[in-house]
């Protein structure tokens, strides 16, 4: 299955040219061994898009090899930093050149809408892939004192070597990117596996790889299903390092099968229930707007997203109407229509997932202020849902949701917000609303988050 | 206010072509002529010919320069403008130098004298990578967030100066607006560039491209001018917050007492060298003759760094001599614009009579003319490559930066010897050694006094290792990240956050 297809932009007569077989050493080639394929939906209208070659253990193998050749011979130590910095700058500029096609290509494939893909998703990687191109040429290690006589000692930082990368689906493109630019900024080859949800970016991107000069083999894209791809990709003993972006759950997968196999370096971005606080001197309009925000974005499909909001109860009868109003603003929909500001979920399992804590809500007896009713059209659609009158025990107020859900608490003071935003065994990210610059220094000093 | 165009049409084995720009003084994104309407003459010096005139500025031209650059500090730039920005435009302006390469090698082929297939090969190529470096840092400019006590939180910044001035040689016209331009705009300043009278051509064509690829007017202004008139009006103007000269150490003098007497703005000075280059007996002779050929006879020999005096262990003395000299021979002078030239012209009159006088004192001092030591052809200021051997420390040619493709070989036994008469200056910008032996490489690298060691090479510079002097060569450092510092001021931010006093 290393053949193209062409998929219909809708709306618009013109078509996009997908390259369906999996690309090692800047071929598309078909699976030496699976002939199962994948197949890939239009998350808007529940179609089938195309199918494309799903990599086995074998086709892995073969991947890392090139890989490792290329970071033997071509790449790593053989390549200087201005080089790759010309390389990944050069990769930046033909993004930006085709970032309608990326854009539609990405809203038939994930659902967001083309104008959010093309102006936040696609302008973001593109920075990302400049600042990175910058450091390329700026990577230093230290000389250290030992005695001024007999020796000398510095480090010396080099690439570690064949990096897997494994990303999900909910910014196919930006994930890439996040993942590519710093990898190939110090000289490290990559065998990336996209989300088998949304791989059709990452192989339309692989045609620029080629295009922008990369030798064979430094980026390999292999779509895969995760227990296959991915879980190959973390126990290969031939792989240095992995970095996932993902569940929590399948972290732990990607850790253990790390240790067992060869201790393989291992980077992890992980879930999260991100506390969103609103203290009483915050400024209500702006409070609101962000917090809409912290949970609608990506239709809330977003490992930081804002989904426990606790609001100070001097403020929170005037607070949440004025929310509930902002998230009802939001127009979700098919991502080619110009009004829509959010697309569905990205299949039918999250679709199937986020009703099921949609219920679980309702049933363990919070208030559904907005949402909680399926629409009866095609496509996984979720509206805007705000559960009141929470309880921490709830699998609503614990659990990942990863749609656009969120739930509304109180607290009276200042400790007992911290409290409740640190009750979680997440910590990727928490938001405080104030204009107390102590307290904004205090909160921030006490949540336990990598982002505040 | 009128602006004058240059034009030339180059017809040659190495370019062919047409160039034509606005010439002035630049301020403000604008072409003009200088405040009192007088000229410089643009001298080629391979044939002493005028081949242009172009704006003389003035330090009124300065003042308005200042204006101009503070207001586009103060509403276009600076802090107003992310990072990610500032390199965007740095990008630009080297995509716009790898476009107009050939242009840029030809003008200065043209007005400085240096072939232009050095040009095209090492200035200009060498500008383009120093101005991606520095676009690659705009938006990394780093404070420390640090550590005191709970109450207190404590950060530093990055700040621009504001008005920069920058006063920059004859040598390497262009690739020294790339030194110069990258570190000041990546790290938001606005900047007063004042080239060399005797090349202005490269900088005016460059003033073009700055507004070609974007960058807000007044961001950069180009002065031409003299340096007791532009260049003292930069030194000691009230409204320029630090200056950054690159020339000779007696005009870094003079621009650092000015900078003293005026409002003490922060001074950085890269300034002459007589770096010493030492061959030991353990050496690769074919590695240390091809360095050392191009150590002091490359760029004419008009490189602060050179290495120009060549201490050569008296085991390799005579083979070393013989090779180094036959190579000094058969280097090619010639028309800059030809194929197989590798030495034009001296940059002008003033420096062909000075680095004669020179010569003329090594002569009369008593050292041996071992090669060359004359005028070449009788046309423009080529010299002959020009070796001296049986010299005393104390003579000129061993104690003045000289310029010119003048080496002075000195034998010598005992390798702490070396060292001390290698250390023996008051300058200290560069150093080489040649030897097989590694260690002893970098012990001696170690030793040398001087601001760039060089184990086995000479004149070999990267747009991302910092170069700059010791001891009266210099103050601060130019390329690397080192360069970043020389053009952010530091605050301090404390905040308390909780911590009360009583009287």
């Amino acid at each position: 299955m290393a053949k193209a297809v062409d998929l219909s932009v809708p709306s618009s007569n013109s078509k996009i040219r997908v390259h369906t077989g999996l690309f090692i050493n800047n071929e598309f080639v078909p699976s030496v061994d699976n002939p199962d394929p994948i197949n890939v939906f239009n998350p808007s209208t529940e179609e089938f898009l195309c199918a494309v070659a799903a990599a086995s253990e074998r086709d892995v193998d073969i991947a890392v090899a090139a890989a490792r050749k290329a970071f033997r011979e071509t790449w790593g130590k053989n390549v200087s930093g201005f080089e790759r910095s010309r390389l990944i700058n050069k990769l930046a500029d033909l993004i930006e050149r085709d970032k309608q096609t990326l854009a539609e290509l990405e809203c038939l494939n994930n659902g967001k809408p083309v104008k959010i893909a093309r102006d936040f998703d696609i302008s973001d990687s593109v920075g990302c892939l400049r600042y990175y191109a910058g450091w390329a040429d700026k990577i230093l290690g230290q000389s250290i004192e030992i005695d001024h006589k007999a020796k000398i000692a510095i480090t010396h930082p080099e690439p570690i070597g064949v990096c897997g990368q494994i990303i999900p689906w909910n910014y196919p493109i930006q994930m890439w990117a996040w993942k590519v630019a710093p990898a190939l900024a110090v000289g490290c080859t990559i065998v990336m596996k996209p989300s088998e949800i949304t791989p059709l970016t990452a192989l339309k991107l692989s045609e620029l790889v080629k295009e922008a000069g990369f030798p064979p083999g430094v980026i390999n894209t292999i779509p895969s299903l995760g227990p296959v791809g991915g879980a190959s990709l973390a126990a290969h003993k031939g792989i240095d390092k992995v970095a996932f972006t993902g569940s929590t759950i399948t972290g732990r997968k990607v850790f253990e099968a790390a240790a067992t196999s060869n201790l393989k370096k291992v980077s992890l971005e992980l879930g999260g229930k991100s506390p969103h606080l609103i203290f009483e001197s915050a400024n209500i309009e702006q409070a609101a707007n962000w917090a809409a925000l912290g949970i609608l974005y990506n239709t809330g499909q977003d490992c930081t997203a804002g989904s426990r909001l606790y609001v100070q109860d001097t403020i929170y009868d005037k607070f949440v109407p004025i929310l509930a109003a902002k998230a009802k603003e939001l127009v979700i929909g098919n991502g080619f229509d110009e009004r829509s500001g959010g697309g569905p979920v990205v299949s039918k399992t999250q679709y199937d997932r986020v009703w099921s804590y949609i219920e679980s809500g309702k049933k363990e007896g919070a208030n559904v202020l907005i949402g909680g009713e399926k629409r009866s059209e095609p496509g996984y659609w979720v509206d805007a849902t705000i559960f009141t009158d929470v309880r921490s025990d709830m699998k609503i107020v614990k659990e990942e949701i990863f749609g656009p859900v969120l739930s509304v608490g109180k607290f009276h003071t200042e400790q007992e917000a911290i409290d409740l935003a640190n009750d979680t065994t997440y910590g990727l990210a928490a938001g405080l609303h104030s204009t107390d610059q102590a307290q904004c220094h205090r909160v921030s000093s006490a949540l336990e988050a990598g982002t505040v | 206010m009128s602006t004058t165009t240059f034009t030339y049409q180059f017809e040659s084995q190495t370019f062919t072509g047409n160039v034509s720009f606005p010439t002035g003084v630049f301020i403000d994104g604008k072409f003009s002529a200088g405040s009192k309407g007088t000229t410089i003459d643009v001298i080629n010096p391979s044939t002493g010919k005028v081949v242009t005139s172009i704006a003389e500025g003035t330090p009124d031209d300065v003042n308005r320069a200042v204006k101009a650059a503070k207001r586009a500090f103060d509403e276009s730039w600076g802090l107003k403008v992310p990072g990610s920005q500032r390199g965007k435009l740095l990008n630009k302006l080297a995509d716009l130098f790898e476009q107009h390469s050939d242009e840029l090698a030809a003008l200065e082929a043209l007005d400085n004298g240096k072939t232009f297939n050095w040009a095209k090969a090492a200035d200009v190529a060498a500008s383009i990578g120093v101005l991606r470096y520095y676009a690659g840092w705009a938006d990394k400019i780093h404070g420390q967030v640090i550590e005191t006590h709970e109450d207190n939180l404590a950060y530093t910044r990055h700040e621009p100066f504001g008005v920069v001035g920058q006063i920059i040689p004859w040598n390497f016209p262009v690739m020294m607006v790339s030194w110069k331009l990258g570190p000041a705009l990546a790290t938001g300043n606005t900047v007063i560039l004042k080239p060399s009278e005797f090349t202005p051509l490269s900088a005016l064509r460059v003033c073009s491209l700055i507004n070609e690829a974007g960058f807000p007017p007044g961001v950069v202004n180009v002065v031409v001018g003299y340096g007791n008139t532009v260049g003292q009006a930069i030194s000691e103007h009230l409204g320029i917050d630090k200056v950054a000269f690159t020339g000779s150490t007696l005009v870094g003098r003079k621009i650092m007492e000015a900078a003293a007497k005026s409002n003490l703005k922060n001074v950085t000075l890269e300034l002459g060298g007589k770096s010493p280059n030492i061959v030991l007996n353990d050496a690769d002779l074919d590695l240390a003759i091809n360095w050392s050929v191009h150590g002091i006879f490359w760029n004419h020999g008009q490189t602060c760094c050179a290495g120009s005096r060549i201490y050569v262990q008296s085991g390799i003395y005579d083979e070393f001599l013989r090779r180094f000299t036959e190579k000094a021979k058969s280097l090619k002078l010639g028309d800059p614009f030809a194929k197989d030239s590798y030495q034009g012209p001296q940059v002008s009159q003033i420096q062909f009579d000075r680095i004669m006088g020179l010569v003329d004192a090594g002569k009369k001092e008593g050292a041996t003319v071992h090669l060359g030591g004359e005028r070449h052809g009788n046309e423009g200021y080529w010299i002959q490559p020009t070796i001296f051997t049986d010299t005393k420390p104390d003579m000129r040619i061993v104690q003045e930066e000289i310029f010119g493709p003048v080496a002075v070989v000195i034998k010598f036994e005992d390798e702490e010897d070396a060292l001390r008469q290698a250390n023996d200056t008051l300058y200290g910008l560069a150093a080489a050694v040649f030897t097989t032996n590694l260690t002893k490489g970098i012990q001696f690298a170690h030793k040398l006094q001087a601001g760039t060691a060089w184990v086995n090479c000479v004149n070999s510079l990267q747009p991302n290792v910092p170069f700059g002097g010791y001891k009266q060569s210099g103050v601060g450092r130019e390329l690397g990240e080192y360069a970043l510092q020389n053009y952010s001021n530091i605050k301090s931010v404390h905040v308390n956050l909780g911590q009360v006093i009583q009287f």
